[in-house]
């Protein structure tokens, strides 16, 4: 399936926008997205954690097509 | 009553005091986070935050809650301020207060522990040169992507 993911911050400028659309196959998990992001660009910075739905979720966890999924680079609050 | 958010205004130190302060509480623990102006030994002029707005509100609620768990008979307040920042101007704030100061400074101590590990803030500085960085995990230099200006 194809799923739209929200990006941020230093993968918004890599990739150009604030949305990235990516190819999973079904069922689809978190650490399948993980990778499919990863293959956007190789100028993407590592270790970005994933949430599904506002919350943050583990490389386990089944993402579906109607799921709102957010890759969220290292935060820098405060 | 205790409450959080992320914020486009200045934050009003004094107002966010008086929300947490009451006859009971006789201790009121504060933290402001203020923009600095040197960043790894350069120059910075001011810094945009940006956020995923509705995580950040909810994972800063969580904090809240936890933090009131860990305190309880704790009441605070935890805001964020995104936008572009000047140097010197206050980005974060936690008001914290009990009635002893022990479970005041654990709850602020805490509230802004949590929200510089979990809430998804990213912040680009800007330097006197014009060129632009953005901060993440804010620990080494390998973490960082220089973005030409």
């Amino acid at each position: 399936m194809n799923l739209t993911v929200r990006v941020f911050a230093s993968y918004a400028d890599a990739l150009g926008a604030n949305t990235a659309t990516i190819s999973v196959s079904e069922p689809a998990t978190v650490g399948a997205v993980r990778a499919a992001v990863a293959a956007l660009s190789p100028s993407l910075p590592p270790r970005p954690l994933i949430a599904v739905n506002e919350e943050y979720a583990t490389d386990d966890v089944t993402v579906n097509a109607t799921d709102d999924v957010a890759v969220i680079p290292p935060v820098a609050g405060g | 009553m205790s409450r959080s958010g992320i914020v486009t205004a200045p934050i009003d130190v004094d107002a966010i005091v008086n929300e947490v302060r009451a006859p009971g509480n006789g201790a009121i623990a504060t933290f402001l986070g203020t923009v600095r102006n040197r960043s790894d030994s350069r120059t910075v002029v001011s810094l945009e935050y940006s956020a995923y707005t509705g995580m950040a509100n909810r994972e800063m609620e969580a904090i809240v809650r936890e933090a009131i768990a860990l305190a309880p008979g704790v009441q605070i307040v935890a805001v964020h301020r995104v936008g572009n920042l000047d140097v010197g101007d206050t980005c974060v704030m936690i008001a914290a207060a009990h009635p002893h100061r022990g479970p005041a400074f654990d709850a602020c101590r805490y509230a802004i522990e949590e929200i510089k590990k979990r809430v998804p803030i990213w912040k680009r500085e800007r330097y006197a040169d014009g060129s632009t960085v953005w901060i993440e995990a804010c620990a080494t230099d390998s973490h960082r992507t220089p973005i030409n200006a």
